[in-house]
């Protein structure tokens, strides 16, 4: 099978994220911060894209923009056709919930609860009855592979399982994008690699995945990559997914 | 409303894993709630026993007798109005019946004479002083709460002849005759021997001040014939209606200033004194009395609710990047704010329902150990103070719950 064939073939999909020229500033002490200084993107449905940049390059608080955790100082951000940059607080918090699913470093989940408890949470938000959440919660624990640790608490399981719980939840709400931040940064390289494959085939299963990540390494899994710079965008360019550059080796 | 609902249904879940996951930190949390209802139940049991106690001790004056006197029975700031007044005369009684009988529709029913002193009471060795001797008539009875232990009150001829009989309190009785009945004995007072021929039931203290049983009770002809000197008389009026109280004062005064032959440009020079306004006089003392003692208690409940306050910013400081976490998830301001008021809620619901076990308990013990303090348990009182721990939870729970729900997402995740 040739997977360049199906890639190049794609139709491209509709315009998911669309920021233009949107700067960010801090004030820190008697410093004004710009953090992001006019970015332009947009976002497709069903790309798979990579966001990186070395620490101070704005990498950050564009994930948070992109993320919907903080609105831009100025420019124009819509996801999905909304005006997101001049939502209140409770409108991001609907946005985050119903669009977005988020993929942390470290983790983040819920130390009491158990994996079940923890991929319900975003469907608790979003006003859904309790015998379909556990229903959809179980059914993405069992898609990521975790049917049979339904009930462990996050100390019962592995880092790799924990992220496997997190994307499980970041899915469960079936949201337009996820956004993971540096999702193998706290694992070791084996464990991380078994997380990018699971990108992958949630990616091929219809997902656009936004990625945000210092490594080279994770970066190429995806399918386009963003590289920035002391709050601008340095590049932007298309690369062939994993199995391609595997093909290419052969 | 449904998601409400589950994000009500969520806090409370999360509140009641915190509470099991911090047992100990709970629990001394807790112990200041328990300590504030258990301070504010008993004081309210208390309250509700002196209220009790009031309204008994009002009972005894009736709510449908009329006491003609010469002072009113309220604080007076012009008492040489009232001193120079004349004395009440027992023998207003029988004009006043008489215009009573004459009267339709009169409100009143009968006019009954009683004059009073001190004395002491002896019988054999035994002697009890500062005892009530009252003379009246047979017709006092229908005036009175009295119940009767034994014997009898003295009948109308008794009455009218004056004869040697007397009624005698519990605590006369007690006294003078610790192992027999007093029925058919007599009893001396001022050297005077009078058979006994009731014992009145307890009646209890009025106020907790003094005895009601300290009494004796005789025939006011007797009474005037053996201590004339240096009594004191009123004229108690039996009304007929209760809810018509104020027409038959009215109709009592009218009736008092034709026996005083008073013309009409004086005022009236006595006064006509009812249970209603003495109540009215210490109820404020009364109500002083609660709202002191409930306050100085509700500050040990405050005091508690500082440390659920405190507890609650911990929780929130401690669960900064939970919060973040949940926000990014769509929690709203709302739903964060929810869950801390329910975990500080569910906090104090608990304290108070300890609390009110162990005032429960308490007040059995108080009960058992001292059966004359008045203590009063009531469901009314179960409810008022579960309705304070939930408020207090929501009072002290706000401003950490609130301070939770205005973080920065962004913040609160980077927060390590």
């Amino acid at each position: 099978m040739n997977m360049t064939t199906a890639e190049t073939m794609r139709p491209p999909g509709s315009i998911v994220i669309d920021i233009e020229n949107i700067t960010k500033n801090y004030v820190m002490g008697d410093e004004t911060v710009h953090a992001l200084r006019g970015v332009t993107l947009q976002i497709r449905r069903n790309e798979y894209l990579a966001i990186m940049g070395p620490s101070g390059s704005g990498k950050s608080t564009l994930m948070n923009m992109l993320g919907c955790l903080d609105t831009p100082s100025s420019g124009r951000y819509e996801f999905n056709g909304k005006n997101v940059a001049e939502m209140n607080d409770d409108e991001l918090a609907a946005i985050r919930n119903r669009e977005i699913g988020f993929v942390f470093q470290t983790f983040n989940l819920l130390p009491r609860s158990d994996s079940l408890r923890n991929v319900e949470l975003p469907l608790i938000y979003a006003g859904i009855d309790p015998e379909t959440r556990a229903e959809r919660a179980a059914q993405t624990l069992i898609d990521v592979g975790l049917g049979d640790r339904m009930h462990h608490k996050p100390n019962e399981l592995s880092g790799g399982q924990r992220q496997r719980v997190a994307v499980a939840r970041a899915l469960v709400n079936r949201p337009s994008i996820i956004l993971a931040d540096e999702p193998t940064g706290n694992l070791d390289s084996k464990t991380g690699e078994e997380i990018m494959a699971l990108f992958e085939s949630l990616y091929q299963r219809g997902n656009t995945i936004i990625l945000i990540t210092h490594e080279r390494d994770i970066a190429l899994h995806a399918r386009r990559t963003v590289k920035l710079r002391d709050g601008l965008v340095e590049s932007d360019q298309l690369s062939v997914g994993p199995e391609a550059r595997a093909m290419a080796f052969t | 409303m449904q998601r409400f609902l589950y994000e009500l249904t969520e806090s409370w879940k999360i509140a009641v894993t915190q509470m099991r996951s911090n047992k100990t930190r709970s629990m001394l949390t807790a112990l200041g709630v328990i300590i504030g209802i258990v301070a504010v139940t008993l004081m309210g049991t208390a309250i509700g026993g002196i209220q009790t106690g009031f309204d008994k001790s009002m009972a005894v004056f009736g709510d449908d007798v009329l006491y003609v006197e010469q002072w009113p029975w309220r604080q007076v700031d012009d008492w040489w109005n009232y001193r120079d007044r004349k004395k009440i005369k027992t023998e207003y009684a029988e004009p006043i019946n008489r215009m009573i009988a004459a009267t339709p529709n009169s409100n009143l029913v009968v006019a009954v004479p009683s004059s009073a002193f001190f004395r002491s009471v002896k019988h054999a060795d035994n002697e009890v002083n500062n005892i009530l001797v009252r003379g009246t008539v047979s017709d006092y009875i229908i005036t009175s709460t009295f119940e009767f232990k034994e014997g009898r009150f003295f009948n109308d001829i008794e009455s009218r002849d004056g004869a040697n009989v007397c009624v005698v309190g519990y605590d006369v009785a007690d006294a003078l005759f610790p192992s027999e009945s007093p029925l058919d004995k007599s009893v001396l007072i001022n050297g005077q021997a009078f058979k006994v021929i009731g014992v009145i039931s307890r009646q209890g203290t009025f106020l907790g001040l003094f005895s009601l049983d300290a009494i004796v009770v005789m025939p006011l002809p007797a009474f005037q014939k053996y201590f004339s000197a240096k009594s004191d008389s009123d004229i108690l009026v039996k009304v007929k209606d209760k809810t018509r109280l104020a027409d038959a004062k009215d109709e009592l005064t009218g009736l008092m200033r034709r026996v005083r032959a008073l013309p009409p440009e004086k005022k009236d020079d006595f006064s006509i004194n009812e249970q209603q306004a003495l109540k009215s006089t210490l109820d404020p003392i009364k109500n002083s009395i609660a709202v002191a003692g409930l306050f100085i208690t509700g500050l040990s409940l405050f005091v508690g609710a500082i440390g659920i306050m405190n507890i609650t910013f911990v929780s929130v400081k401690e669960r900064t990047k939970e919060i973040g976490t949940r926000k990014a998830l769509g929690a709203r301001r709302r739903t964060i704010l929810l869950q801390f008021l329910i975990e500080s809620t569910a906090l104090c619901l608990v304290g108070g329902l300890i609390g009110l076990s162990v005032a429960y308990v308490m007040c059995f013990g108080i009960g058992a150990a001292f059966p004359s303090f008045p203590i009063q348990f009531s469901l009314g009182l179960v409810l008022v103070s579960m309705l304070v721990s939930i408020l207090t939870g929501l009072v002290s729970g706000f401003a950490p719950a609130w301070s939770a729900s205005r973080l920065d997402p962004v913040t609160a995740l980077r927060y390590e």
